[in-house]
Parts: structure tokens; C-alpha cells; sequence
């Protein structure tokens, strides 16, 4: 299987061009365009781990290695599509329009970071697993059904593949052929339990088989491979051609939240090699290099700005008004039914309100 | 809004399919869809008509998947439709709880409002018809303390097709319990066209003075049995057919208690966590110094619904109904 679901790269980790049927689409607008991004969540997802490790926001869930997956994925979808994150995936979000504020507000436990932005249909984060592959699903199939070319794309990671949902959603989608890409990351483990415990597959990539529907692996360290391949398949889903099942094979470096300690599943001597071999960032720093599009005081500078901009976004988060105690009772049904109006009234009168 | 004309004889689960086809004329985004809806009509035909008439766009006919059946509904409701999800019977649901639970009754809260679930979940419940293992349950308690979804139990055709109505047209999400035992018991006038029952409101069937009934659903039956026997022997039952389990009509039920001081609870789910127990708590909150005598539950036991050789052994009956009242009356 590992023959017939090859791992497409386009650049790999040297960053040289290994398929050179896209040379000429690998342009420096576009590769700034993607380095700007994961560079900016990934200092994103580092100011998180900190805020987290300093007690100013909750429990972070980081996803530092897995940058090219998610910001490659989000960049080639569309104005109007719709997009499903699990808890590791505001870097999808945040490139597909979240602001920075929003996601600081989610980490700090505020019903606001789960609010979609202005004319984007984000759904907030899917913390049970697998169950996002339905909602995705079913607002593809709902386009589908309204005659528009839109398409949903929806995230989730190795260990969802042992999920009912996961198989149900694929199953919905093909028989239904529904414009929907279902984008694994495979990380290589479920919080602790690498992929072989989860799976005697070999990829996830050939899960696409049983459901007779388009299935693909890629370097999902290679922002080009998945910026291409995912487009390609936004763009069969579009066309009519359903849905696609698309691996991108990946690694996270760090623990699976900052209340997990890898070190007691895994040897984080990998990790320190990655960083040097497989790093996205890197990877497209190395490409400009070999390209002669790298330049250092560009990089510094970028570095520089996006720093700024997340601390201003720090800022804003910190600055924001206490969260509204309405807001628990207020948004459950349309209206108050009476038990929720009748505690609410006399929580509030409690609290000398 | 009423644009009801003249009536027609239906039974129950035709008033459910009239209710359905009612909406569907009129709203291009409310569709159906569950196991066997389409071409088959459902097993209990609750659909039937609806596929030729509607097209398989709109009666869809969906795998075998109850967790796929309510999450894509959730996608489908966040996304402009108004799905209408069968469960053919309510223990099939356990496979869906998840999407119930951690999402459809979550979205609008978790984003104030931004995505919200105008879905109905219809299921057939409860014992009675000697059908297979797991076909007869009734766990509304499971939904009742259930956050962010109404539920509601019509007893009647009537009820039935007004509540479906307003059920669908509810912006939140409706879980719309069938008694299945009463599906074809008996026929009644249902206006034709358009009305709807209001969600949250009970009925008084009967009106008494020395104690009063609540039962819902299947349940109906044996309460309006039960307190013809009482009115023989000179006992007056004010009997309420609470219609919506979540939120309860209180002032429906303060109102009767406050006037017999007795009550008697039926229905035929477990005993522990039930209806009963939420609807103690609340005549304790509203009448506590009204009340004559300790509250009687008859109910299902704290045992799995047995097979249905044992099925009429579990279920609430007349007799054990009218034990109660005369208990509550004797104290």
C-alpha cells in the first residue's frame, strides 16, 4: 500500500525541487506568501506554550512542526468554504481568517475565540474526536444541495481514524458525493499511542479504498505539496468529483498539550533531528536559499513584525473585558426557557446584581 | 399561524407524516432523512408519500449510521437547511448521543449564537408492541437533563401534528418522541393545513378536584383509564398531559397541585432520574405547603425493559395507576 499511496513531495528537505512538473508555479510571491504565514503562527504557537507556562491563559495545545500541513491546506481554499479545526488546528484557522485575538481568547477560555470572523464560516475547534467529519460533511453536502461550487475542509489526526465518525463521514460523503476534503495530519502518535498500535494500515491515505473515493499521501512537512494537492482536490470537489481522503504525513515536537510530558512516550531525540531534516519553516528558507530568493534583512524584518503583531495581539486579549455572565445562560436555547431564566435570576441575585 | 381548513380522521403517525408534508410544502429547506425514510416510507410509514411526492433530494434515504445521520444534520442545519433525522426506534439513538451531547446542543452557546441547530430529531418510543430487545425504550430522562435540546411527547393525532409543526419550526434543536404504541390505536380530527401546539405548554384532559394525573405520551392511555375507574368511586382526577418534558408547563402543574394537594406520576421509563423526580422537585419549589400527601410514582422499574414476554409486567398499568390514587387519597 505504501507503493500504490506513494508520500508526494514537490520540495523536500533540503529544499530542492523534486517534481518538476511544478518548478515554474513555485514563485517567489508564493513562497513568501507561505513562509510569512507558518512563521506566523508558528510564533504564534510559541507564544502560547508561554503564556500557558506563565499562567495567563488555560491549557495550550500546540502543534509547532505541523505548519506547512496547516497552512498549505488553508491557503488553497476558497473565499466561501468552510472549514471544520480540531483543537490542534488554529494554525489552519488563523491562516483562513481567524484573528490573532480570537485564538488567544479561545486559550483563555473565552466563548469568543470560538466565534467565527466576519463572512467566514470557521466552526469552532471539535474536541470529541472524529465527530467534525460529520459537521463537514453535512455543510458540503448542504452546498452541494444549494447548487454553489463550495467546498468544506475538515482536520483531524491519525488517532481519529479509529473513530466510528471518521468511517461514517467517509461513508456519508461517498455515497452522497459530497465536496468535502477530509485532511489527516498524521503526526505519528494519538496523545501516546503511535500509529502502528492504531492501525495495522500502513496509511491512512488507503482508508480511502474501502470507500471507493480519491485518497492521497503527502509530505505534509512540504507547504508546496500540500498547498498543491489540496487544491487540486478543492478543486474536484468543486467539479463535482467529491471528496478526497488526503494524508499529510507529519510530526508534532512538541507534547500533545502543555499538560503532557512526551517524554514518557517517545524519545524527543527525533524531534531534535527534525528540526534539523524535516522543519518546514526551514524547508522553505533552505528552497529560497537554493532559488536566491532568501533574504536575510527580509526574514529579520518579517520575524520582527510578526512579533509585534502578536504581542499587540497579547495585549488585546488581556485588555478585553471580563467575560459576560449572561453569556452562560443567554445563548443555550433562542430564547430563556424558564429554568434557565428562573437560575439565572436567582444566581445573579445571589452575586448582589 | 393557522391555515387550517377543514379536518380529516388520522391516526397518529399520519398526522406525523401530514405534519411533515405540511412543513415541506411549505419550506424548501426542511428535508428528511434516516434509515429506510424514502422509497420504504419508514417502517412505521411515518414518511410515506413523501419520497415521490418530495423527491430524494429532499426524503433521503441515509446509511445505516445514526452518528452519521445526526452529525451530518448538524452540518446540514448550520449550513441553511431544516433537517427533520429519524431514528426509526429510540434505542437506536445511543450511536448519536455523542452528536447530541458535545454538539448539537452545544453550537449556539459555544459561539453566542453565530452557528445555531434548527434540527428535529423524531424517534418512536416505548414498549407495548411485542417487539424485539432494545425496539421499546424510553430514556427522555437521558435528554431532559440534556442542556440546549426541547423534548416533547404528543399522546394524540392532534398533538402530534401541532407540535411536529412547531417543532420544525423551533430554531433549536427538537428531540420529538412518538408513542409507537399509539401510532394506529385509534383515529381523530386533525385540522388540515398548517397550526401548531406550542412547545412547553401540558394539557388538562380532565378536569378534577381531589387528585391530580400526570402522565405523556403512551402513558395517556392508561392514566385516562386509571381515573375513569377513580370517578366511579366518587374520586375526581384532574389529569394533565404534559405534551413538552423540557421545559415542563410549571405553571400547569402548580396550578392542579395547588388545587388537589395529591399527585400521582406516571410514566413508563425508570424510576430513578426520571420525569417523576424532576417533576417532584418542582411541585416542592412551587406547592411544598399545598401537598396532602407524598407524591406516588408509577412507573417503569430501575431494569432494563425486559422482553416482551415480560413487557406488560413493567409497563405503568391501569391497575397500578389507580392503586396509586387511591393511596394519595387514603393518606
Amino acid at each position: 500500500m505504501e507503493e500504490r499511496f506513494p508520500m508526494l513531495q514537490i520540495v523536500n528537505g533540503n529544499g530542492e525541487v523534486v517534481d518538476e512538473a511544478y518548478r515554474s508555479e513555485l514563485t517567489e510571491e508564493l513562497t513568501k506568501e507561505l513562509y510569512t504565514k507558518m512563521l506566523r503562527i508558528r510564533l504564534f504557537d510559541r507564544k502560547g506554550v508561554n503564556l500557558q507556562r506563565q499562567g495567563r491563559i488555560g491549557t495550550y495545545v500546540p502543534f509547532e512542526g505541523q505548519e506547512a500541513s496547516q497552512v498549505g491546506s488553508a491557503m488553497a481554499m476558497g473565499e466561501g468554504d468552510w472549514m471544520f479545526p480540531t483543537y490542534r488546528d488554529h494554525g489552519a484557522t488563523l491562516t483562513f481568517g481567524h484573528s490573532l485575538k480570537t485564538m488567544f481568547l479561545y486559550w483563555k477560555g473565552r466563548h469568543e475565540g470560538c466565534l467565527p470572523p466576519e463572512g467566514k464560516k470557521i466552526f469552532p475547534p471539535a474536541v470529541p474526536i472524529a465527530s467534525q467529519l460529520l459537521h463537514a460533511t453535512g455543510a458540503a453536502w448542504a452546498e452541494k444541495m444549494k447548487g454553489t461550487d463550495r467546498a468544506s475542509i475538515v482536520y483531524f489526526g491519525d488517532g481519529a481514524t479509529s473513530e466510528g465518525d471518521f468511517h461514517e463521514g467517509l461513508n456519508f460523503a461517498s455515497v452522497f458525493n459530497v465536496p468535502v476534503i477530509f485532511f489527516n495530519q498524521n503526526n505519528g502518535f494519538a496523545i501516546s499511542v503511535p500509529m502502528h498500535k492504531q492501525m495495522k494500515a500502513k496509511t491512512i491515505a488507503q482508508k480511502a479504498l474501502g470507500y471507493d473515493i480519491e485518497g492521497i499521501r503527502i509530505d505534509g512537512n512540504d507547504a508546496f505539496a500540500v498547498y498543491f494537492h489540496t487544491k487540486k482536490a478543492v478543486e474536484r470537489a468543486r467539479n463535482g468529483g467529491g471528496p478526497t481522503l488526503i494524508e499529510a504525513v507529519t510530526w508534532r515536537y512538541g507534547a500533545h498539550t502543555t499538560s503532557d510530558d512526551p517524554s514518557k512516550y517517545r524519545d524527543q531525540s527525533e524531534t531534535e533531528i527534525r528540526r534539523k531534516t524535516t522543519d518546514p519553516v526551514l524547508r522553505l528558507e533552505r528552497f529560497m536559499k537554493n532559488e536566491n530568493m532568501w533574504d536575510e534583512k527580509w526574514a529579520k524584518q518579517l520575524e520582527e513584525e510578526l512579533t509585534a503583531e502578536i504581542e499587540e495581539a497579547v495585549n488585546e486579549m488581556e485588555n478585553e473585558p471580563d467575560a459576560n455572565i449572561n453569556d452562560m445562560f443567554d445563548y443555550v436555547f433562542e430564547s430563556n426557557p424558564w429554568p434557565i431564566e428562573e437560575q439565572k435570576e436567582a444566581f445573579m441575585a445571589g452575586r448582589g446584581e | 399561524m393557522t391555515t387550517a381548513i377543514g379536518t380529516k380522521k388520522m391516526t397518529l403517525v399520519q398526522a406525523v407524516t401530514d405534519g411533515l408534508r405540511t412543513m415541506m410544502k411549505e419550506h424548501d429547506d426542511v428535508i428528511v432523512l434516516g434509515e429506510d425514510v424514502g422509497k420504504n416510507g419508514g417502517v412505521f410509514r411515518a414518511t410515506d408519500g413523501l419520497y415521490d411526492e418530495f423527491g430524494e433530494a429532499r426524503v433521503i434515504d441515509t446509511p445505516l449510521a445514526e452518528s452519521g445521520i445526526i452529525g451530518t444534520s448538524i452540518g446540514l442545519a448550520i449550513n441553511g437547511f431544516r433537517p427533520v433525522a429519524e431514528i426509526q426506534f429510540f434505542g437506536f439513538i445511543y450511536p448519536a448521543f455523542n452528536q447530541i451531547m458535545t454538539h448539537a446542543t452545544r453550537i449556539r452557546s459555544r459561539t453566542l449564537g453565530a452557528f445555531t441547530v434548527p434540527m428535529v430529531i423524531r424517534a418512536p418510543y416505548g414498549a407495548g408492541v411485542r417487539a424485539p430487545e432494545i425496539h421499546s425504550d424510553s430514556v427522555e430522562a437521558l435528554f431532559t437533563q440534556m442542556p440546549g435540546i426541547k423534548v416533547v411527547v404528543p399522546s394524540n393525532p392532534y398533538d402530534a401534528k401541532g407540535l411536529l409543526i412547531a417543532s420544525i419550526e423551533d430554531p433549536d434543536p427538537v428531540l420529538f418522541l412518538e408513542p409507537m404504541r399509539h401510532y394506529r390505536s385509534s383515529k381523530m380530527d386533525v385540522p388540515e393545513g398548517k397550526y401548531t401546539v406550542e412547545i412547553g405548554k401540558g394539557a388538562r384532559r380532565k378536569e378534577g378536584e381531589d387528585v391530580t394525573v400526570i402522565a405523556y405520551g403512551a402513558m395517556m392511555d392508561v392514566a385516562v383509564k386509571a381515573a375513569e375507574k377513580a370517578e366511579k368511586q366518587g374520586i375526581s382526577v384532574d389529569l394533565i398531559d404534559l405534551r413538552t418534558l423540557y421545559p415542563l408547563d410549571k405553571d400547569l402543574i402548580a396550578e392542579s397541585v395547588q388545587k388537589t394537594g395529591r399527585v400521582v406520576i406516571v410514566h413508563e421509563a425508570p424510576s430513578t432520574g426520571g420525569l417523576g423526580d424532576t417533576i417532584i422537585s418542582l411541585i416542592n419549589d412551587t406547592s411544598f405547603l399545598y401537598m396532602r400527601a407524598p407524591i406516588e410514582r408509577v412507573t417503569g422499574f430501575d431494569t432494563p425493559v425486559p422482553m416482551f414476554s415480560l413487557e406488560n409486567d413493567y409497563l405503568p398499568n391501569e391497575k397500578r395507576v389507580f392503586d396509586a390514587i387511591q393511596k394519595v387519597i387514603r393518606f
